[in-house]
Parts: structure tokens; sequence; C-alpha cells
């Protein structure tokens, strides 16, 4: 702590933040200025900061009441990402449920974690959004605070600690798993610059070195949709068409996977991270795409 | 025992300002000005890793002249406090009048607490509008007084006379070339030898802008070529100074990254 910029400096230190968790919240302590942690020196993580400054913001520090809670809360279900020539594409249906109830036909389940890379959640919504947003910020803090980014692998293992935290959570059901993709800045060799990295409950971070991926509870039919059809090297497009396709089939073997709605117009979330960043395919785009597939499902159902 | 002799508190304060106000003169200037697009930000500053203009977010940006341990920790606490808004609430809820007022705040702490030393900072928060009037750019002084200044704002150095050459010639409708220009010259209007100008190369500036036309983040720092392209005299290439103004929605151009 530099005493210097530090105005609270002289404050007693221990349970200071207890009684002003809102204003600490806010940005300020009883005097409108900074609060003491916000001068803090030497961490450039926001859940580190957050864990020194309103640690009832991080998620897997709130007491939950024994027992198994699977049950209480909506579930996300199947991610895809697979690498192609010039970086990875990532694609989610739009799918919530409750039990046997839809709780939401157009949730967004992939999302943009910073300019490079994507995320892309199964499992508990609630938890899984709320570790998406705080990854995402995550990586915009380390940015901001640091001047330079955070490599793809630094990324990756970051979210995996915050999983970690969630471990006490997931053991009582209420569990959420992400998918990791990126553009590799730093890549030496120009066919792998495209990397997928999946997690466990535990936080464990494994690449995926074959190529593709899928997490959630239709995956099983997906991968294997994948296991058949992916070459490595496919362009994007091809690449795009493939993840639209395997959803397709965990859609048509999982009840908790959304296929193609094509009365409502909603179609799977594709996005692409390439060297020019990350983009999201227009809603017309994946539909035309989508309803190609379900045409030639209309020759060959088995795809 | 050893005699304590008295100092009336106006003593008191009058030295720590003085000693504030010595401190953030010795160094180079910081200009902040609003222009078509945007809002500017150019810094004499030799290094090019550290920064004395950043980004705090979306549309906020931070200038500062003084001591760079002491601003650089100021500077975290605002991107800290603007992350945990946003984090909290939404990111259209992070607000340069609020981290302004924090920023007040925290300095006036300091300037009023016996014992530890006054900053030896200035500060601007700079918060870009959906038009140059509703560009926000707050100074924040060593005692903690804070003012919206709109239009421009230069601090630190010789700030009055570099005032006078951007107060006579800045309007809200310039591009950024000559948005740029005015502020290369007005910095290189203090500091020659017998009161002469001077030129000041492309690599002794920090050149950054907050991008009204651009969506998310607006902070990003203009380096490289684009910078000598828009230091080239406006008159002989308007065209091509319009064309590197265009922001580039793509992050992987290589000389113009922020961050």
């Amino acid at each position: 702590m530099v005493e210097t910029a530090c105005p609270d400096s002289s404050a007693p230190e221990t349970g200071r933040y207890d009684d002003e968790g809102d204003d600490v919240a806010l940005g300020a302590d009883r005097t409108g200025g900074f609060p003491a942690a916000y001068h803090a020196v030497g961490t450039s993580s926001f859940t580190e900061f957050l864990n020194m400054a309103a640690p009832d913001l991080l998620p897997g520090r709130r007491p939950l009441p024994p027992g198994e809670h699977a049950e209480i809360a909506p579930h996300a279900t199947t991610i895809v990402a697979l690498s192609c020539s010039d970086g990875v594409v990532m694609a989610g249906d739009r799918r919530a449920t409750m039990g046997n109830l839809i709780a939401s036909r157009d949730i967004e389940k992939v999302h943009e974690a910073d300019p490079y890379s994507l995320i892309g959640i199964a499992g508990t919504a609630g938890i899984g959004i709320e570790l998406i947003r705080l990854f995402q910020v995550e990586l915009e803090h380390y940015e901001k605070i640091e001047g330079a980014q955070l490599s793809l692998d630094g990324k990756a293992n970051r979210l995996a600690t915050m999983i970690r935290g969630n471990l006490g959570a997931a053991m009582q059901g209420l569990v959420a798993i992400p998918l990791f993709a990126g553009y590799d800045l730093d890549a030496k060799d120009p066919s792998k610059v495209g990397r997928i990295f999946s997690f466990d409950v535990a936080g464990g971070c494994y690449e995926e070195n074959g190529g593709y991926d899928s997490i959630g509870s239709g995956s099983l039919f997906a991968k294997s949709a994948l296991k058949k059809r992916y070459r490595p090297g496919l362009g994007v497009a091809d690449a795009v068409k493939l993840a639209v396709e395997s959803l397709y089939d965990a859609a048509d073997d999982d009840t908790a996977t959304g296929g193609p709605d094509v009365i409502r117009k909603i179609f799977p979330v594709v996005m692409t991270v390439t060297a020019e960043g990350t983009h999201r395919l227009p809603d017309e785009e994946t539909g035309a795409i989508a309803e190609a597939v379900i045409a030639a499902r209309n020759e060959n159902i088995g795809g | 025992m050893a005699m304590q002799f008295y100092a009336s508190p106006e003593q008191i304060m009058r030295d720590r300002s003085e000693f504030a106000r010595k401190g953030i003169a010795r160094g180079r200037s910081v200009v902040v000005l609003s222009y078509a697009q945007g809002v500017l930000f150019v810094a004499e500053n030799v290094s090019t890793t550290l920064h004395k203009v950043s980004e705090i977010y979306d549309r906020i940006g931070f200038a500062a002249v003084g001591r760079y341990n002491e601003f650089e920790n100021l500077r975290a606490a605002g991107v800290r406090a603007a992350d945990m808004r946003g984090y909290s609430y939404d990111r259209r809820d992070v607000t340069g009048r609020s981290l302004a007022s924090s920023y007040a705040q925290t300095l006036g702490n300091l300037f009023g607490e016996s014992g530890a030393k006054p900053l030896e900072v200035e500060i601007c928060i700079a918060e870009v509008g959906a038009n140059p009037a509703a560009d926000e750019l707050y100074r924040l002084t060593y005692d903690g007084s804070v003012q919206d200044e709109p239009g421009f704002l230069i601090m630190g150095g010789q700030a009055e006379a570099i005032s006078n050459v951007v107060k006579d010639q800045h309007s809200d409708d310039q591009t950024l070339a000559q948005a740029l220009q005015l502020a290369v010259k007005a910095l290189g209007s203090v500091g020659g030898e017998n009161g002469a100008t001077r030129q000041i190369a492309d690599d002794q500036l920090e050149v950054a802008i907050l991008d009204r036309t651009r969506r998310g983040r607006a902070f990003r720092r203009i380096t490289g070529q684009a910078l000598k392209t828009l230091l080239k005299p406006v008159e002989t290439a308007p065209a091509a100074a319009e064309v590197v103004e265009l922001p580039d929605e793509t992050p992987a151009e290589s000389g113009e990254t922020p961050e």
C-alpha cells in the first residue's frame, strides 16, 4: 500500500468493510473518496480485488443450506467449439430447461470474453452467466491495469481458478462448466492459432488438441457428429456449417437441447474469433445455414 | 523538549500548496481537448511504456501530470472503482462525474491530512459524450478541488502559456488532425530557448483518443505511422488525414491497438 496515496491508512483495518458493503460497491468510503483497498498495490486481478473490497460479490462465497439444489434454477445446455484454419468457431443452442419445462427459448450462452476469445457455458444458467460476466471484467481489468493482454494460456488458467472457487456450490448441484476458445496471438505454428480449452468442476483445465469439443447435456451427440465430420484445416464457413449441424444432431437426440426454431426465427448463436477479433454471425446468416441443414435432413435424416 | 513554533493554518496550507504546485510545474504538460469526433489527449512523454494517458472505462479516459508513482496509484484506483461499479450495476452506470468526485475526495483528504505529504499530481477525467457539447472534462488538483472545463484543458508545466495558444484557435468542430496539430503547436510554444517555439518529434508524444463514434470501449492510442500521418500539414493531404481518423473496427491493427 502506498502510504501517500492512501487516505485511510490510519483507519483501523479489521472489519472496516463489513459495515459499508454498499459504499464499497459504489466506489466510495465514508468521506466519498476511494476506500483503502482501491489503492492496494500488486494485484492486476479484478477477482483478487473483489476478494479484498467486496467479497460478497464473488461467486462461491455465499453460504448454501445443506442438500442437493440442482433443480431450483434453469439449466443451460449444449455448446460446441471447433478450430479452423483462421481461428476458432463456437456455437450454442438457445434452450434453457428446468426439469421437463423449457425455461428459456432464446438464452444466449456463447459470449465474447475479450476481443480475442470466446466463452460458452453449460449447467446452472445463473452461475454460468455470473461466471462469464466476472471473467469478462477480469480480462478487461487486467488489460487496463497492466497495459497488456493476458496470454491465451493465462486467460484459461485464470478461468480455471474461478471455476475452482465454485466447487462448494457445484457439489450441491449448482454446477456450471465453461468452454473457452481463443485466437492465440503468440502462436508459432500458423495452423495452431485457434485453441480450445475445456474444464472440469474441480478447476481442471484441458486443452483440446483434437480440434473440437462440446459441453452440456447434448455434448455426447454433438461430439459424435463432429468426430465423423471434423477435419483439421477447415475453413471458417465450413466450420460454422459443421457447428450448426452438430447442434442439430444434439437437439435431435437430447430433449434439453433446442433445435433451430424456424417458426419463431430463433437460431443458434454462432461466434468466430480470428486475427480480426471476435465476430457474431448475424441471425439472418445463421438462419440461412440452419434452414439449409433442415433441408438436407429432409433428404437424409442422418445427415 | 524541542520548541514548537507556531504556524498559522493559513501558512501551513500555503506551504503545502506551494510544495505541490512546484512539483507539478516541473514536469511536461498534457493537453486534453474536444474535437468533432471525440476527445483528444496529447502528452509530451519520452517513455512508450510509462503512460500519462490511459483508459478508465468505455467512455472515460484519464490523464495526469506530476509524480508517476502517485498518479499511477490513483489511476489504478479509478479503474477499480469503474470496473466495480460496472460489474455491480451496468456499464452505462459508470460516469465521469462520480469518478471525478471520488478523486476529489481522495485528493482533498490527503491534502488536509497533517503528517502526510500532499500529492504532487493534477488529474483530468474526460468522458466523451454524443457530441462535443456533451463532453465532460474534469480537472482535479492536488487539494481536491474539481472543475468542469468545457472544450479544452491543459495541465502541468507552463499550463497558462499553452492555454493561451489553445484558447485562441480551438473549436469543437475541428478534425482529429487539426486538433492534434493545434495541441502539438501549443505544447511547442513553450520551453524553447529564449522563448522560441520548439518542434516536438512524434516519438516524444503520447497521443490517445476517446472515439465518439466507437461503440463499447472508445479509448485508443495513436502511435507509429498513424500518428505521423496525422501530424503532416493538413493542406497537402486532407484526404489522407480523414482516412486515418476513421475508427478501424478490427482490433488487430498493429500500430494502434489500445494498450
